[in-house]
């Protein structure tokens, strides 16, 4: 039990260092000459990189056969949207000045609902929130494991939908944003072709194992 | 042709960097005793509303100007590579007299004035710029376009040796842009050769660029080598590159909105909030009346 309190704080801990280094550049005053731009972009580099990370959690495990690995993906998709609601919030409040400035919610509907790199990214935004909304132990009770997986495998679009966000952001012909759709096309493709399927001998062992029960249900694949 | 000093441009609004920064040192020692008497909320509005110039660190550190990357601290950063001696600059084409100016030559034959100018950017983010430069009219004056000189071709000089960004294919290269014939001969239209009364920053276009500051920033191309005088309207790189999100003309227009984002506000580096964008980045009554009867929905 200890050993896995310490591994999610040290996991926690790790997904704070990009905002503590980011907190430290506005100190310092080096976050450039734009620096809503800076701090939009950054926590927007954060969001996507983690839902990576969550998206890699189950093929790891199965390439590796570290089961136990499952029992951090919760907490690593939590990471996620945590990144996902900051970068959201800093586009609403410090790039387009909403509350301060009433009138900027008309911008930012006309953002969502006119700029398809906005609308993409705001529809990611909202497919994840039921994931972070049902992520307790009570709401995998109540939906029942296959249900709640079900319901999970929502983060599937919204990768992809973040992923062109990106995509449709940049101007000419860029390659990071290129990349990370690969590695979100990659992580997809790596759940079709199982290539070391859980054996039902052991899908039983880790389901019976009380942690692994208790904080997730068998991976929705 | 009769070559005015726009009305906007007072010898009052020429500032030199350090009257510029001698009154911002001014400024915060009077800061203290300001803040205590709060400025009535029309004072204030009308403080953030005009168009202070932006800091030297800022213009040269943020910069759109994909032969050095594409991130805009990237020039910055890679721009020490460029050689901008020996320059040549072809004026060429449709002209009666072409020629091929060296730099300094040029810099001699033409006086350089002091211009501050709002730049804003296609990105939604605007700066003010002491430019030093000199009218491109006078240099087409020179050359004599001939009677069939309707545009004029701007190219940006080719040498991947030393602009590493021309090694990748983020853009089509080299970097042309073009503008026709009346816009090009418009005093506000400038040859730029510095900025705050220093010789142009590498990363802002060295040594010689275009400014045109009632078009989106791409439009004012950088480190220019070869001016053209030609029949037809131009290719131009970013609409090579998106022609339904670049267009040749690239007036500012806060009406018509890129399709990705919305042009109606931008950022000013340095202000927190966005202010509102203005119809030909408020140059509209000195350009307006060229674009009399076109629609500027359809040619963007």
């Amino acid at each position: 039990m200890g050993r896995r309190r310490a591994g999610h704080a040290l996991l926690i801990a790790a997904a704070a260092v990009p905002l503590l280094a980011l907190a430290l550049r506005a100190v310092h005053g080096d976050l450039g000459a734009n620096p809503i731009e800076t701090i939009e972009h950054t926590t927007g580099d954060w969001a996507l990189r983690t839902l990576l990370a969550a998206l890699a959690v189950t093929p790891l495990r199965r390439l590796t056969g570290w089961n136990g690995l499952i029992r951090y993906r919760r907490t690593v998709g939590l990471i996620a949207f945590s990144y996902v609601c900051l970068h959201f919030l800093i586009y609403v409040v410090v790039d387009q000045g909403f509350p301060f400035q009433g009138f900027a919610i008309r911008y930012i509907a006309k953002d969502i609902a006119k700029r398809p790199y906005v609308t993409v990214g705001f529809s990611a935004f909202v497919l994840l929130t039921p994931l972070a909304w049902t992520s307790t132990r009570g709401w995998i009770r109540r939906l029942g494991g296959a249900r709640w997986n079900a319901l999970h495998r929502l983060i599937y679009p919204a990768a992809a939908l973040a992923s062109l966000h990106y995509l449709w952001l940049v101007k000419g012909k860029q390659w990071t944003p290129v990349w990370y759709a690969l590695g979100v096309v990659g992580l997809l493709a790596a759940r079709l072709w199982r290539t070391a399927p859980l054996t039902p001998s052991r899908r039983l062992r880790s389901a019976s194992r009380p942690d692994t029960a208790s904080t997730a249900p068998p991976p929705a694949g | 042709m009769l070559i005015r000093r726009p009305p906007d441009i007072r010898s009052s609004d020429i500032t030199s960097e350090s009257a510029y920064w001698n009154r911002r040192r001014f400024l915060a020692a009077g800061a203290g005793i300001v803040a205590a008497a709060a400025l009535p909320r029309p004072a204030r509005a009308a403080a953030r509303e005009d168009d202070k110039p932006t800091p030297y660190d800022v213009i040269t550190t943020y910069n759109n100007f994909y032969e050095f990357g594409t991130d805009k601290s990237d020039p910055s950063q890679n721009a020490g590579t460029l050689r901008t001696r020996p320059w040549a600059v072809s004026v060429e084409g449709e002209v009666l007299k072409p020629k091929v100016f060296d730099i300094d030559d040029l810099l001699k034959r033409y006086p350089v004035e002091e211009r501050i100018y709002r730049h804003r950017c296609v990105e939604a983010w605007s700066i003010v710029v002491p430019w030093d430069g000199f009218p491109l009219a006078k240099l087409l004056a020179d050359v004599q376009p001939t009677s069939h000189a309707a545009f004029v071709a701007f190219t940006t000089l080719y040498a991947p040796d030393q602009m590493p960004g021309q090694r990748s294919d983020v853009l089509s290269w080299p970097y042309v842009e073009g503008l026709r014939l009346d816009e090009a001969m418009h005093p506000l239209t400038l040859l730029s050769t510095g900025l705050y009364g220093k010789p142009m920053p590498n990363q802002d276009g060295a040594p010689i660029r275009l400014t045109v500051p009632w078009k989106y920033g791409f439009k004012s191309i950088k480190s220019i080598v070869k001016i053209r005088l030609v029949r037809e309207q131009p290719p131009t790189t970013w609409n090579i590159a998106a022609s339904d999100e670049y267009g040749f003309y690239a007036n500012v227009n806060p009406n018509v909105d890129h399709p990705r984002w919305s042009q109606a506000r931008e950022r000013r580096l340095g202000e927190f909030f966005r202010r509102p964008t203005l119809m030909f980045n408020g140059y509209g009554d000195q350009v307006a009346s060229m674009y009399a009867g076109m629609d500027l929905r359809r040619n963007f």
